[in-house]
């Protein structure tokens, strides 16, 4: 390639610093539970940190919730629900969702600085993604409350009681509306509990649910780890578990609730497919593939995090992939030229850290941008994997990183058959320029969303969950309301 | 030439439905059948977990094919169904009436089976614009969600209704472009076998549907824990929480149906239907 024409970006100049001011957010030194509309202590009096991953320091102290605390925030959810939340007219209930929608817009950078500081996450992305959309969720769904006997036809809707909701690390604040919003829409009330590494928007959220005048329990949010979560599975009194995380906790969930009546989504892992035909437009497809895997440093239960390219342009992707990685900048998430953030914690960059050698030693190549990461907090470069196979762990197993497999294929079968050669099914991607083979391939490829010709994208009306292992049910949309409803016969 | 002496009947051997052929179990077991007075009415193929695996081989193969035929064929595979199950009431009342129903019960229970034939026939290329949408997604994209098929079901079928309970599970899964195993009532398995015939000839690919008898007991955990299967259907709410504990090993989705009054109303509508159905949605930009 010619080196002249060939943008350089990582000598002579350098951008100038553009940290996102942090003067205006409040972060408390500590945290308690939001039960039955109070923040209240929690019963054994014990806290935990949250850390900044970007720089290791303590961010906040916040309540580690025991099964007790959990106990006493379902027998809220349980009143609220018997009492004001069940009785009331369905539009008074939207009324109060749009509420919540309105004032998050109106607190939003607060909320991104602080999804940042928590999470690593770019703020780039929390600005101008995860928290616009999370305001966008509760809109969406806050009209819904007064329309729900029309999106099913035939059937009577009815609330389920107290839906018990577990989120992951990823997407803190969106992940807490994508299952807040349609939960109360249905008339329904709350207990969730936020990941450990990441609680403090959701508190942040407590306040504001506080703010919009909900009535006291109808939303109540316990923190903790896996014990909080279990305790919350478990507790006799749920009507409904959505969880979003690992497919190794789905499992744990489905079997824990065998045997009751709980209803339950499970948003699980992915091992997405991306796949480029020769046809595509290359540089729209480089871009995707970027957008793909390094969004959000992977940590995307939907990411593209295997390259499947057409044969006769692998060379010319491969090598536009290389050269667009350097020109990624990783570091401080606070900095809005910010591309990739930091790993959300220890353990994860840990896990990460161990495919990488494990590709390393199932004899893939492995190649990782030149640039350089801060000396404190949790990095990784972004990193591609060529010469894998499909047994191949790190082609199998989701890593939850910046972190690409990259394979190749001639025909559109073994493509095809490439892509869906995993137990995963959660999202896929395709690029071409022909639309028959548009539709022949998203038609094929077994999964629940299908992006062709872009990748990563998201929106309050349009469903979102997976097949085969990645998950049960859909939330957004009109179908996500089905999660969250009874559907009795029309009599 | 004695004209009175009585012809000797011919009894029909029970044999099981895999991938559009009729062997015996590959065990070799067999179970007797009886009727009220003890008398041996026939031997049942006691299926085994082999010939179950084999079923979910067939179902898997059968799968790609039936999923993309089109709606209008399955409707008619499945109308075609009902044509044959008509021409053939008489032998599926015998067999109800011969496991202990009543002949007017039997025979409501056939003309109920047909006619549940036709109404999911009549599904098959309309529930698709029932439940799918267009999403105003407000990014330029042209955003849609449609349903497809989970893939391989497993039916436990119900018990205590040989044939419309069976035909009940049976028709909302296939009309959606899923294909099945299905385990027959054990108490009432004449008919699962016939009906296993009346499918034969109606068209419907091998493979798409295939029946097994054999021992509940015996085999209901092996149908919820195989990691090729999509879904399990279950009619049986004291087996419930053993299949759902099975079932989590690859996710897979439990629909249970115990309770349920197969000779109501209720018993049918498209949400049966959607059960067994994924929703996709599918992204691309709009422009130039």
């Amino acid at each position: 390639m010619d080196n002249q024409n060939k943008l350089a970006f990582n000598d002579g100049w350098q951008y100038a610093p553009a940290p996102e001011s942090t003067d205006h957010i409040v972060v408390d030194e500590q945290y308690e539970l939001f039960i039955d509309g109070d923040f209240v202590a929690p019963k054994e009096g014990r806290y935990f940190e949250t850390i900044n991953p970007a720089t290791e320091e303590t961010l906040s102290s916040v309540a580690l919730a025991t099964s007790d605390d959990v106990d006493l925030a379902v027998k809220a959810a349980r009143k609220a629900y018997k009492g004001p939340w069940s009785k009331m007219k369905a539009s008074e209930r939207g009324k109060y969702i749009y509420r919540i929608a309105r004032i998050m817009q109106e607190r939003a950078r607060e909320f991104a600085a602080i999804e940042s500081l928590d999470g690593g996450k770019p703020i780039r992305e929390s600005r101008d993604i995860d928290i616009p959309l999370a305001a966008a969720h509760f809109f969406y769904y806050a009209g819904w409350a007064d329309k729900l006997q029309y999106a099913f036809p035939g059937r009577k809707p009815q609330s389920l009681g107290v839906a018990g909701q577990i989120i992951p690390w990823n997407f803190p604040l969106l992940m807490a509306s994508w299952k807040i919003a349609p939960a109360l829409a249905c008339g329904n009330t709350v207990v969730l509990k936020p990941a450990e590494t990441t609680p403090l928007t959701a508190m942040k959220l407590a306040e504001v649910i506080r703010d919009a005048g909900l009535p006291e329990g109808v939303v109540n949010i316990v923190t903790g780890a896996g014990d909080t979560g279990a305790a919350l599975v478990n507790h006799p009194d749920i009507d409904k578990i959505a969880f979003t995380g690992s497919t190794g906790v789905g499992r744990i969930i489905q079997r824990a609730i065998a045997g009751t009546n709980k209803k339950y989504t499970l948003e699980l892992g992915g091992k997405a497919a991306n796949v480029i035909f020769a046809d595509a437009a290359i540089d729209q497809a480089v871009e995707g593939i970027v957008n793909g895997i390094f969004f959000n440093q992977g940590h995307v239960c939907c990411a593209g995090s295997r390259l499947i390219v057409q044969e006769s342009v692998a060379d010319e992707v491969v090598g536009k992939l290389k050269e667009r990685m350097e020109t990624l900048i990783v570091g401080d998430p606070m900095d809005k030229n910010t591309d990739i953030g930091a790993i959300n914690s220890a353990a994860q960059l840990e896990t990460i850290e161990s495919y990488l050698k494990l590709g390393r030693e199932e004899g893939a190549t492995m190649h990782q941008s030149g640039c350089e990461v801060p000396g404190k907090g949790y990095w990784c470069r972004p990193t591609i994997f060529t010469g894998v196979s499909q047994s191949n762990r790190i082609v199998q197993e989701e890593i939850f990183g910046p972190v690409l497999a990259i394979q190749t294929f001639r025909t559109l079968e073994e493509g095809l058959t490439k892509a869906n050669n995993t137990p995963y099914g959660l999202s896929g991607g395709v690029w071409t320029d022909k639309g028959a083979k548009i539709f022949k391939m998203t038609q094929k490829i077994r999964a629940g969303v299908i992006w062709a010709n872009t990748f990563n994208k998201f929106d309050p009306t349009s469903p979102f969950g997976g097949y085969k292992e990645s998950g049960v049910g859909r939330e957004g949309g009109l179908h996500g309301l089905g999660a969250y409803l009874r559907l009795e016969a029309q009599s | 030439m004695t004209s009175s002496a009585a012809r000797v009947p011919v009894a029909k051997t029970y044999k099981i439905y895999i991938d559009g052929k009729f062997p015996r179990t590959e065990s070799g077991r067999y179970f007797p059948l009886t009727d009220s007075s003890d008398n041996v009415i026939a031997n049942m193929c006691r299926g085994s977990r082999k010939d179950f695996r084999n079923a979910v081989v067939a179902a898997r193969k059968a799968f790609p094919g039936w999923a993309s035929a089109s709606a209008y064929l399955r409707g008619q595979i499945l109308y075609r169904i009902a044509e044959m199950l008509e021409g053939r009431q008489d032998q599926f009342v015998a067999e109800l009436v011969s496991q202990g129903s009543g002949k007017r019960a039997a025979t409501r229970e056939v003309l109920a089976s047909i006619d549940r034939l036709i109404y999911y026939a009549g599904w098959s290329d309309k529930y698709q614009q029932i439940f799918s949408a267009v999403n105003p997604v407000s990014s330029s994209h042209f955003n849609f969600s449609v349903l497809e098929p989970t893939g391989v079901v497993s039916v436990i079928a119900p018990d205590d209704s040989g044939l419309l309970g069976l035909v009940s599970n049976i028709a909302p899964a296939i009309v959606g472009g899923n294909t099945c195993v299905v385990l027959a009532s054990e108490q009432m398995p004449l008919c699962a076998v016939s009906f296993a015939e009346v499918l034969h000839v109606s068209d419907l690919p091998g493979g798409v549907v295939n029946i097994l008898t054999g021992f509940r007991d015996e085999l209901t955990g092996q149908f919820a824990a195989h990691m090729d299967v999509n879904a399990i259907i279950v009619t049986d709410a004291n087996v419930c929480k053993e299949v759902q504990v099975s079932a989590a090993d690859n996710i897979k989705r439990v629909i249970a149906r115990a309770d349920t009054q197969w000779q109501s109303d209720s018993a049918q509508n498209p949400y049966l239907i959607q059960d067994t159905q994924e929703v996709k949605t599918t992204w691309h930009p709009i422009g130039a």
